[in-house]
């Protein structure tokens, strides 16, 4: 296991990308709770954000010679790795505290792990990123775990 | 809203209630509005059909996954809290198609009085496009 890939690779284990810090408001809730459907009147108000907010809340906004040609905001934490492209990946979130307007919430990411497994058709590369959320009291708010597939 | 649910009261294999998704190019604009994502697959036809193949407009995958978890809290209610999440992208859908998601209980801790969910998006042609579970903690009896 693992023995193909390359120790330069494996090197970027351990990589985080600078802490964002970012403040929640009732308009930015009520724009992505109702963009996303919510029926919950509590999210719709803006008096809580739905579970996967921070989603929004956190997507990089870069200059626009930062984006690629097809929009795509270039990700320094996951590294490319020649021949392989990626595969749709996973989220796992856990929820520590509920999010509401006027909460300073600071985020980072983390590039956790680096793993091989055996596809079905040759060797799949596993990258996992953890981001931590917390608050402006250093309380967790809430961890997610990416993982990307790359084929 | 729903009468409170207690662990004591659940059954594994209890379907969590269907709900059916139409999204539609406004929806669309708004959720990547609302994140900042300027991918063109979710808003520039000719390029998402011409340049990558796609027979439409792409749906994020995001979006997806935010109502799995809208399936679990709709039905959680006042109840209790989600706890954790997960969920894949298994499969592309398209602005035209309907969408339902379903859930249902998993399986119940009557100890730490928690249950696990299992959700799903699936298409019209009934495959599962978005698969995932949930942890909810509900209160006791």
């Amino acid at each position: 296991m693992g023995t193909t890939l390359d120790p330069g690779l494996l090197a970027r284990i351990g990589s985080s990308s600078p802490p964002q810090t970012e403040v929640v408001t009732r308009r930015d809730i009520r724009k992505y709770a109702i963009a996303t459907g919510q029926r919950l009147r509590k999210y719709l108000d803006g008096d809580e954000a739905p579970p996967t907010f921070h989603v929004a809340l956190f997507w990089p906004v870069v200059p626009l010679d930062e984006l690629s040609p097809d929009g795509v905001a270039f990700d320094r934490l996951f590294p490319e790795v020649a021949g392989k492209r990626p595969l749709a990946g996973g989220l796992k979130l856990e929820f520590h505290r509920p999010i509401r307007p006027g909460d300073v919430l600071t985020s980072t990411r983390t590039l956790t792990d680096i793993y091989e497994k055996q596809g079905s058709s040759g060797p799949l590369i596993f990258i996992e990123v953890v981001m931590e959320v917390v608050n402006a009291s250093r309380e967790p708010v809430l961890t997610e775990k990416t993982t990307r597939i790359l084929k | 809203m729903n009468a409170l649910r207690r662990i004591d009261s659940l059954r594994e294999g209890d379907e969590l209630p269907v709900r059916e998704f139409r999204p539609d190019e406004i929806q669309l604009f708004l959720y990547n509005a609302a994140l900042w994502n300027a991918h063109r697959i979710h808003f520039d036809h000719p390029y998402a059909t011409r340049v990558e193949g796609h027979p439409g407009l792409v749906i994020a995958g995001p979006l997806l996954g935010d109502w799995l978890t809208q399936c679990a809290v709709e039905w959680l209610g006042e109840s209790g809290r989600l706890i954790s999440f997960e969920y894949s992208n298994r499969r592309l859908s398209y602005i035209g198609e309907i969408l339902r998601s379903t859930g249902r209980v998993l399986s119940i801790d009557h100890d730490k009085s928690e249950a696990v969910l299992s959700l799903a998006i699936l298409n019209q042609a009934g495959e599962v496009t978005t698969p995932g579970t949930a942890v909810v903690r509900l209160e006791r009896a």
